[in-house]
């Protein structure tokens, strides 16, 4: 590293004092450098790999004597064949099931899914005809998943893109660490919901539990009933026309717009007062500074 | 990770020991070191049914004359028994270590209770009326067989699968508990509990025994010390997620009562079942649809909630 100054880094912006400290190389090699997609292909969305299904072309699968790892096998093989619309029979509560999913598909399970169902998908739109246990959509990137019943704790948790809606009511720590995407409750969520959330939109028709939006960072969620308490830099915002005509849209979308429509809700976004917010680490403040 | 779990018939008994066994199967995967039942049964009046081990399942591989010792100390158990004015009237032998006797005693249980398990190695799992505490090494189907446990009838009980985390893996660190010496109050738990040494400090200086170092004893302690108190069982609960610092979901029966509490963060599962006449919780969602395959609504009860159920 050149030796510079501290008058020189101070003259520097922050990206050009982060390359010239050597935090940053443009000499990338290895596995993140690899390239997956073709850069001259055109319009082709999903990943190479993903088998070309027909939503038309429509199966049922009965997982009662699966175990999780066999059922989601399965799946995949069914896709592989072209089947674009599956459903599955007798979940009842077995965890895992659906995960990874990276294309599109319409997936229907009858009856409730246990831990971790359907996380890490990205594209299919899935709907639950029953309970979700705890982290529903987790990382989920795109698509839609439709529960029709309550779900559990951590329900959609580091979600990144797509909706991920509940009917019912959901556990603690909704859109936990939320990166991305829509989450919609028709009933109450509870406690530290959207903490850390940095991105997209949460709403709750019914109340919500205490610590909502502890620290977050950013996004926005809206509360249609009561809300405990907000959480550390939660704050409200105003309701635009825009949020309103938004709100609407996606509520339709999942027949949970109110008789009173939406112009009670409450409106809650980041303070961004937060000690560290917007701010570097400790340890890239001690090479800069 | 454990698992628990709990069904309550309401006004009426069923084959709560299957149940349980199904239940606790189901949630072999939170943890298999050790599986426990506290089951009730309708009991007669004036009748206790004491279950307890003469040593831990891995002393009986230890030294030649173990089996030997376990009869000794046996003999000692009725010896005292009969001190202390108690009248044997059955007895069962579900392994060499561990046992079952209804017993008639009109004086003083806790004094009884205190004196046996005085004895090397013997320790009580439980006495009440309609109480019986079962815990040992093993998957709930290995338990279940080993103690007869199938068609066990009874209107509620409560279970554990144990994945040991900061105590050994044996009987006297698995769950459930008895809230020593209350005749017919048990607890098991899922969390950590943080002020457990602060607490214990404290029982202990109110007079209550600890018989092992997990964490879990301290709820049952902290239940016994309110029911001593006067506290209902419902308050008991309530003030415990004031007074108990960690994460836990734990659930506590009495006679004829289930109870669970959830502490402030929610940190830990519990799923939840009800209906006009039973109600079934887990950690899991997979538990209960092991003993209800059809398309039932459960809920996630939330932080800081306290429920009681009456048989």
């Amino acid at each position: 590293m050149a030796s510079l100054s501290d008058a020189e880094l101070k003259e520097m912006t922050q990206e050009e004092r982060v390359t010239a400290l050597g935090m940053r190389t443009d000499q990338l090699t290895g596995l993140a450098m690899r390239i997956e997609f073709n850069p001259d292909e055109e319009e082709r969305f999903e990943y190479p790999w993903a088998p070309v299904v027909d939503f038309n072309k429509r199966t049922e699968l009965d997982v009662d004597e699966m175990t999780s790892t066999e059922a989601n096998a399965r799946i995949r093989e069914l896709m592989a064949e072209g089947y674009g619309t599956i459903v599955i029979h007798n979940p009842r509560g077995k965890h895992s099931l659906g995960v990874g999913i990276l294309s599109k598909l319409n997936l229907i399970f009858e009856g409730s899914l246990g831990y971790f169902g359907v996380g890490l998908i990205d594209g299919p739109n899935v709907r639950i005809n029953g309970r979700v246990g705890w982290s529903c959509g987790e990382n989920m990137m795109a698509g839609s998943i439709v529960v029709e019943k309550n779900a559990g704790s951590t329900f959609g948790a580091a979600l990144r893109g797509g909706d991920l809606v509940s009917k019912g009511s959901v556990g603690s720590r909704t859109g936990i660490d939320q990166k991305g995407g829509t989450i919609i409750v028709g009933g109450d969520t509870g406690a530290l919901s959207g903490f850390m959330m940095q991105r997209g939109r949460m709403v709750v028709c019914g109340n919500a539990g205490k610590n909502l939006g502890d620290s977050m960072y950013d996004g926005t969620i809206y509360v249609g009933g009561e809300i405990q308490s907000c959480g550390v830099d939660a704050v409200p915002g105003e309701l635009s026309d825009l949020d309103k005509a938004w709100l609407t849209r996606k509520l339709k979308q999942y027949g949970l717009m109110p008789e009173k429509g939406v112009d009670h809700f409450t409106k809650i976004v980041a303070g961004r007062q937060l000690w560290n917010y917007d701010n570097l680490e400790p340890s890239e403040k001690k090479l800069i500074l | 990770m454990c698992g628990i779990a709990g069904i309550i018939h309401k006004g009426k008994s069923s084959n709560v020991g299957g149940e349980m066994t199904s239940m606790l199967q189901a949630l072999k995967h939170r943890g298999p070191d050790s599986t426990g039942y506290a089951v009730y049964g309708e009991g007669n009046d004036g009748d206790y049914v004491m279950r307890f081990v003469l040593a831990e399942q891995e002393d009986m591989s230890k030294g030649f004359d173990m089996h030997e010792v376990v009869a000794a100390r046996l003999v000692e158990v009725e010896k005292r028994l009969k001190q202390h004015g108690a009248k044997v009237i059955s007895r069962k032998e579900a392994t060499d270590y561990a046992h079952r006797f209804v017993i008639q005693h009109d004086g003083d249980t806790e004094e009884m209770a205190r004196h046996i398990e005085d004895i090397e190695g013997v320790e009580i799992m439980s006495m009440g009326n309609g109480l019986e505490l079962i815990k040992d090494l093993g998957d709930a189907a290995v338990v279940s067989e080993q103690y007869g446990l199938n068609d066990f009838k009874g209107s509620h009980g409560i279970g554990h699968t144990r994945m040991a985390t900061e105590s050994d893996v044996d009987i006297r660190s698995a769950h459930p508990y008895w809230a020593f010496p209350y005749n017919d109050v048990s607890v098991v738990h899922n969390g950590q509990i943080t002020n457990y040494w602060i607490m214990r400090r404290e029982m202990e200086r109110r007079g209550h025994r600890f018989m092992s170092s997990c964490d879990s004893e301290l709820l049952a302690v902290y239940t016994a010390d309110n029911l001593a108190n006067g506290v209902s069982l419902e308050d008991s609960l309530r003030r415990s997620i004031e007074e108990i610092d960690g994460v836990f979901t734990y659930l506590v029966a009495t006679k004829d009562q289930l109870g669970m509490a959830k502490d402030t963060m929610a940190a830990k599962p519990l799923v939840l079942y009800e209906s006009d006449d039973l109600i079934a919780m887990a950690s899991e969602e997979v538990a209960i649809r092991a003993i209800l395959p059809h398309e039932i609504d459960t809920t996630d009860p939330y932080d800081e909630e306290v429920r009681v159920w009456q048989a």
